[in-house]
C-alpha cells in the first residue's frame, strides 16, 4: 500500500522526529511511504483568520500536490481536518470542489489511518511511563476521531494512561488564537497545565502537534517535570 | 438596556474579567453543573443526534418559509382576539408598546424575563412614559436591583452573582435580615414580588416559541412568573424576535423537549404555558387585551445570507454552556447582552462590527459549542465566516497582517519559497535561542512567548532527512 505522508509545517520544522516514527511505524505495518516534496501548509492559518483568498491558494497547491496519492497520512487531527475543508472552501468551483472530495476521502490522521484503514491495534511499542493524553479538538470534534488513539494506546506495553480531567476542553492553542487573544489562551492552557498536573502523569501524549507546543510550551515555562509526547513518538518506543 | 453593555475596549473587559476570580469560580461550577445535567439529560432521552437532526430540519424549514408562518400566525392571533405588531426597528416596537401603556393610564408594568426587549431597551421606554418596570424572573430581579447589571448569561442572566453577593444586595436595598440560603433568598424575593404582580397594569412576556397554526405563545420557565404576568394584568404584551416562530404544536413539542434539555438538563421546565389570546367569555382569568410585537431589528438582513442558521438559535445557552472562553473571561466581557458563542455570532450581525469587531476572533475555534447546539448551528463555522466579512469586506484587519497574509499565500502555493523559509527558520530564530528554548520572540511570536516558551526549530527539517536517507539507501 502506498502511503503519502502530509508531514505539516510544525513537523517538518520543529518536530522532525515525529515524522521519522512516522515513517518507520508505516514501513513497518507494510506500506511504501513516499513524500511528495512540493507540499506547503495546509492553509488553515489563512482559512481560520478569514483570509480565504490565500487559503484558497494553499489548498489547490495542495490538492495538486497530492493529486496522485492512493492514501494521504498526517501526524495532526487538525491538518487533515483542514483538508478536508477544502470541498467547502473550493464550493463556488465545482471543478476544483471535485478534486477537494477526492482528496477529503482520502486522507487520514495517522492514528486513524492505522486502526481504519490498516486494521492495526498494536504497533508493537513498549514504554514504561505514567502518561496522560490530550484529545485534541480538531481530530475529535471534526475528524470525529475519538477511538484511534486510544485503542493504539492500550496496546502499548507498560504505559499507563490516566484519563485527563475535563479532557473535552481545549488546550487553548487555536493557532493565530494563541497570540491574537493571548491573554485568554494563557488562562485555558494554564487550565490544562492543571489538569495534566491532578493525573500526576510524567508524559503528555498528543496527536497534534499545535496542542503539544502550546501545553508543552507552558510546561516548560512554569518549570513543571511534564515530558510532551507525539503518540507516533509513544507507538515507535522500543524501551 | 440596549444590546451594546459598557464602553470600555474589549481587551479591557477581558482583562477585568480574567481578574475577577469570584465570577470566574461561579461560571465555572455552573458550567460544570450544566454540562453534566444536560448530559444526563441527553442520555435519558436517547437518539440525541437524531432529535438535534429533526430539530435542525424543524428550524431550517421555518426560516426558509418565514413569510409564510409569521403571516399565519399573525392571522391566527388576531382570528383570536389579539393584536399583532409587526416592528421592524426596536424603536417601532417601544413607540407601540408606549402608545398602550398611555392609552391604559398605566403605572406599572410586570416583566417576565425576555432578551428581545433588552436588546430594544424596552424597559427604559416604559419608564419614559412613567412607567414603573418590575422585573419577575428572580436572576433579573436581583440585577435590576443592583443598579441594572447587566445580564452574564441568556439562561441564567446573574450567573456571575454567588449567594452571599446576592444576599447583599437584598439587604441594602430592600431591608431583606435573612441568611444567605438560596431557599430563603428566593421566598423573599417572592413575597416581594407577589405583591407587584397583584398591582401591575401591563404584563410583558417574551415568547419561546409562536404557534403559526394557532396563533399561540409558548413560555417555558421554572419559576411560574410568566403566568402571573400573563394572568393578573389586566394587558398582555408578549414581544418575540421575528424567528421565534414554529409551523405547528407537534414541532413545538420538539423544540421545547430540546430546549429544556438544553439550557438546564430538565425533561421539562416546571411550567411551560401555551396562551392563545385574550381571555375569552367565561374563563375565570387571563388578560382583557393581548398584543403581540413581532420584533425584526435587523434579522430580516441576515435571512438568505450565509450567516442565515444563526437565526435557527432557540436561546438556550448550551454554546455558552461549554464555552472555555466563556468560562475564563464571563459574559460581560463579550459586551453585548447576548455572550459566549451565539453571541460573538449574532451581535455583530445585529449590531455590526465597529462596536463588535473582536467577538468572531473570542474564540480558538475548538467548535465545542458547535456539538453543544441541539438545533446545530455550525457556530465555530460562522466565527470563520465572520472574520472572512472582516478581513474581505470590511477591511478592518491591520496592514502587518493583511501583508503576512498575503506572503503566507505566497509562500503557501510555492514550494521554493516554501523550502527557503523552511531552511531559513533556524538561523532567523537562533538568536532568540537560549538553553535549547526561546523564552522571548520577535514580533508576534512575543504574545507566544509572553505565557510560554516556544521550541527551536530543528536543524535538519523532516524534508532534508527524508531526501538524505532516501539517497543512503540508493
Amino acid at each position: 500500500m502506498k502511503v503519502s505522508l502530509f508531514i505539516t509545517c510544525l513537523g517538518d520544522v520543529f518536530y522532525p522526529g515525529v515524522g521519522k516514527d512516522v515513517v518507520e511505524i508505516l514501513e513497518r505495518q507494510g506500506c511504501e511511504v513516499e513524500f511528495p516534496d512540493a507540499q506547503t501548509c495546509c492553509g488553515q492559518p489563512a482559512y481560520n483568520s478569514g483570509y480565504h483568498k490565500e487559503a484558497k491558494k494553499a489548498a489547490k497547491h495542495m490538492i495538486k500536490t497530492f493529486d496522485s496519492a492512493e492514501y494521504v497520512v498526517a501526524p495532526s487531527g487538525s491538518c487533515a481536518a483542514m483538508f478536508r475543508e477544502y470541498e467547502h472552501l473550493l464550493e463556488d468551483d465545482p471543478a476544483w470542489k471535485e478534486r477537494a472530495r477526492e482528496l477529503r476521502e482520502k486522507t487520514y490522521e495517522f492514528t486513524q489511518f492505522l486502526v481504519r484503514v490498516l486494521k492495526v491495534e498494536s504497533t508493537g511499542a513498549v514504554l514504561h511511563a505514567n502518561a496522560t493524553y490530550h484529545s485534541s479538538c480538531h481530530m475529535s470534534r471534526l475528524l470525529r476521531e475519538t477511538e484511534a488513539p486510544f485503542r493504539l494506546l492500550s496496546n502499548v506495553e507498560g504505559l499507563t494512561l490516566h484519563e485527563l480531567p475535563n479532557k473535552n476542553d481545549c488546550c487553548g492553542f487555536g493557532g493565530t488564537f494563541a497570540v491574537k487573544m493571548g491573554a485568554i489562551s494563557e488562562q485555558m492552557v494554564e487550565e490544562k497545565v492543571e489538569h495534566v498536573e491532578e493525573t500526576g502523569a510524567e508524559i503528555l501524549i498528543g496527536a497534534d502537534s499545535g496542542c503539544l507546543m502550546n501545553i508543552g510550551g507552558r510546561l516548560q515555562r512554569g518549570g513543571k517535570p511534564v515530558k510532551i509526547m507525539h503518540i507516533a513518538q509513544v507507538l515507535n518506543s522500543r524501551e | 438596556m440596549p444590546m451594546k453593555i459598557g464602553e470600555r475596549s474589549f481587551d479591557n473587559r477581558v482583562k477585568q474579567g480574567i481578574d475577577n476570580t469570584f465570577m470566574r469560580d461561579a461560571v465555572s461550577s455552573a458550567q460544570a453543573r450544566f454540562q453534566s445535567n444536560k448530559a444526563k439529560a441527553e442520555e435519558q432521552l436517547g437518539h440525541w443526534e437524531e432529535w438535534r437532526e429533526l430539530s435542525e430540519e424543524i428550524r431550517a424549514h421555518t426560516l426558509e418559509n418565514l413569510d409564510f408562518y409569521l403571516e399565519q400566525l399573525s392571522e391566527n392571533v388576531t382570528k383570536n382576539g389579539g393584536h399583532v405588531f409587526f416592528a421592524s426597528t426596536g424603536e417601532e416596537a417601544n413607540d407601540y408598546v408606549k402608545k398602550i401603556a398611555q392609552e391604559k393610564k398605566a403605572k406599572k408594568v410586570i416583566k417576565a424575563k425576555s432578551m428581545v426587549t433588552e436588546e430594544i431597551s424596552m424597559n427604559e421606554a416604559f419608564e419614559s412614559v412613567g412607567c414603573e418596570v418590575i422585573e419577575s424572573d428572580l436572576g433579573e430581579y436581583i440585577l435590576q436591583l443592583d443598579d441594572h447589571d447587566p445580564p452574564s448569561h441568556i439562561v441564567t442572566p446573574a450567573l456571575h452573582k454567588n449567594k452571599e453577593q446576592i444576599r447583599e444586595t437584598f439587604a441594602n436595598l430592600k431591608g431583606y435580615e435573612k441568611t444567605s440560603k438560596p431557599e430563603e433568598l428566593a421566598q423573599f424575593a417572592r413575597e416581594q414580588l407577589r405583591e407587584e404582580f397583584l398591582t401591575a397594569d401591563i404584563g410583558v412576556t417574551g415568547c419561546n416559541f409562536a404557534v403559526a397554526e394557532s396563533g399561540s405563545v409558548a413560555l417555558v420557565t421554572n419559576e411560574g412568573n410568566a403566568r402571573l404576568s400573563t394572568t393578573i394584568p389586566k394587558t398582555h404584551i408578549a414581544v418575540m424576535g421575528m424567528e421565534r416562530i414554529v409551523p405547528t404544536w407537534e414541532e413545538l413539542e420538539v423544540l421545547v423537549t430540546m430546549l429544556c434539555r438544553s439550557a438546564v438538563g430538565q425533561k421539562l421546565t416546571s411550567y411551560v404555558t401555551g396562551l392563545s389570546g385574550p381571555r375569552e367569555e367565561g374563563d375565570l382569568d387571563g388578560p382583557e387585551e393581548f398584543h403581540l410585537v413581532i420584533v425584526d431589528n435587523g434579522r430580516s438582513n441576515i435571512l438568505g445570507t450565509a450567516f442565515q442558521s444563526a437565526l435557527h438559535c432557540i436561546r438556550c445557552a448550551a454554546c455558552i454552556n461549554v464555552c472555555p472562553v466563556y468560562r475564563h473571561v464571563g459574559g460581560h466581557s463579550y459586551g453585548s447582552i447576548y455572550p459566549g458563542p451565539i453571541g460573538a455570532v449574532l451581535t455583530p450581525l445585529l449590531e455590526g462590527y465597529d462596536d463588535h469587531k473582536d467577538l468572531p476572533y473570542a474564540s480558538s475555534l475548538c467548535a465545542a459549542c458547535t456539538d453543544a447546539c441541539p438545533v446545530k448551528i455550525p457556530l465555530h463555522e460562522l466565527l470563520i465566516e465572520h472574520r472572512k466579512v472582516i478581513t474581505e469586506q470590511e477591511k478592518m484587519t491591520t496592514l502587518s497582517e493583511r501583508f503576512a497574509m498575503k506572503g503566507f499565500g505566497m509562500l503557501a502555493s510555492s514550494p521554493a519559497l516554501f523550502h527557503m523559509a523552511e531552511q531559513a527558520a533556524p538561523a532567523m530564530m537562533s538568536p532568540f535561542t537560549k538553553n535549547g528554548k526561546i523564552e522571548s520572540g520577535p514580533g508576534p511570536l512575543k504574545d507566544w512567548t509572553n505565557v510560554r516558551d516556544f521550541p527551536v526549530p530543528e536543524k535538519e527539517s523532516f524534508r532534508k532527512w527524508f531526501q538524505n536517507r532516501g539517497k543512503e539507501e540508493s
